[in-house]
């Protein structure tokens, strides 16, 4: 089995995040949080830029993955539509650059959800360690 | 405006084979408007060229910029205080920036960085139509305010041709037959009579044929 471990990146909506953050850092590794993904709460997924997920890869990340509000009762009305079509935009983007799309990917959970929540970031870790590791490793310039 | 979008990931990424520093320049007027290559593109893009780049294990530094416009010589000096820095520039402005660049700097690389496509306006959030040639010789007080040198396929003069259907272009049936828009809104407008006017055969000098334009106001001129 490989021991490699995905740096992962999540960008979460404030509101749907709530429930999971208020168990703490330890607690949500208890209930089963992969400790590899690292969360970067958000005070609404629609204002997240195109640039900051990429901006995620170039940091190093091997996958990146937005949770936000279920797309027709966003808290912030369109934030997690607008969310969603950046995520497509780096899909393609990543797509056009010959790498696999699934490293970045959105999903929509109502609020207050914790096992969902926790079960959202098993999945995408699951998903990239079987994608292995990026191919953004290269040396900085 | 002038609607550009910008081009495929790997036909940038081919031109800047060897290219170890580069000088990515946005421009804040039209394709900032059309979100084609603004500073919010120029930041997309560079961190695409970089990801790119690190995934071949060829790094490159990048200066990131956006140029107040690219079509004036004041603006584009601004330039000046890079050299040095870079081995090439890659313009996202339209096609007009990358020529002007490119006069102004004779020993520079220019890379475009869109593909310029038409004068138009945005119809929806997120999507723009062509609404002008350019063709340097304007009739829209002839035709409603509506173009038929832009806005029809094979820009007839009198009227539309036999593939017009419900209104529709035959080329598309999402694209508006404008003829018919034309027919309509000048009699709505009361003005229908004037149709039956024959427009003359069109010199098409004044739309580049007769070579590139050039316009001098001699009230404005040093």
């Amino acid at each position: 089995m490989s021991d490699f471990t995905p740096d992962i990146r999540a960008f979460v909506c404030h509101y749907t995040s709530q429930q999971s953050c208020a168990a703490g850092a330890e607690g949500m590794v208890t209930d089963g949080f992969p400790a590899n993904v690292r969360l970067a709460r958000q005070v609404c997924t629609g204002k997240l830029k195109v640039s900051t997920l990429l901006a995620a890869f170039e940091d190093g990340a091997d996958g990146v993955y937005v949770v936000g509000c279920p797309a027709d009762t966003c808290h912030n009305a369109m934030g997690s539509q607008r969310a969603a079509k950046r995520v497509l935009a780096v899909k393609k983007a990543l797509s056009e650059l010959g790498v696999e799309p699934e490293r970045i990917e959105m999903f929509h959970l109502e609020r207050g959800l914790h096992p969902e929540f926790i079960a959202t970031a098993q999945q995408m870790d699951t998903r990239i360690r079987a994608l292995g590791a990026g191919p953004f490793k290269g040396e900085t310039a | 405006m002038i609607i550009a979008e910008r081009k495929p990931i790997d036909e940038i990424m081919a031109m800047l084979t060897g290219v170890k520093r580069l000088l990515l320049i946005g421009c804040k007027g039209c394709v900032t408007v059309c979100s084609a290559g603004g500073e919010r593109e120029v930041e997309i893009l560079a961190s695409l060229i970089r990801l790119g780049r690190k995934k071949e294990g060829e790094p490159i530094e990048i200066i990131e910029a956006a140029l107040t416009r690219q079509c004036d010589k004041e603006y584009v000096d601004a330039i000046d205080q890079w050299d040095g820095q870079y081995d090439a520039i890659m313009s996202m402005a339209c096609g007009v920036g990358v020529n002007f660049i490119a006069n102004l700097r004779p020993v520079a690389t220019v890379f475009p960085a869109v593909n310029t496509t038409s004068f138009g306006g945005s119809q929806l959030q997120g999507v723009w139509t062509e609404q002008c040639a350019g063709c340097g010789n304007c009739i829209l007080h002839l035709t409603g305010g509506l173009c038929p040198v832009a806005r029809c396929a094979k820009s007839l003069m009198n009227g539309p041709c036999g593939g017009s259907q419900d209104g529709k272009c035959e080329i598309n049936p999402e694209v508006p037959c404008i003829w018919q828009h034309i027919h309509d809104r000048l009699h709505r407008l009361n003005k229908g009579a004037s149709l039956t006017a024959i427009m003359p055969i069109r010199d098409w000098s004044t739309a580049g044929h007769g070579g590139p334009r050039k316009t001098v106001r001699d009230d404005l001129t040093l």
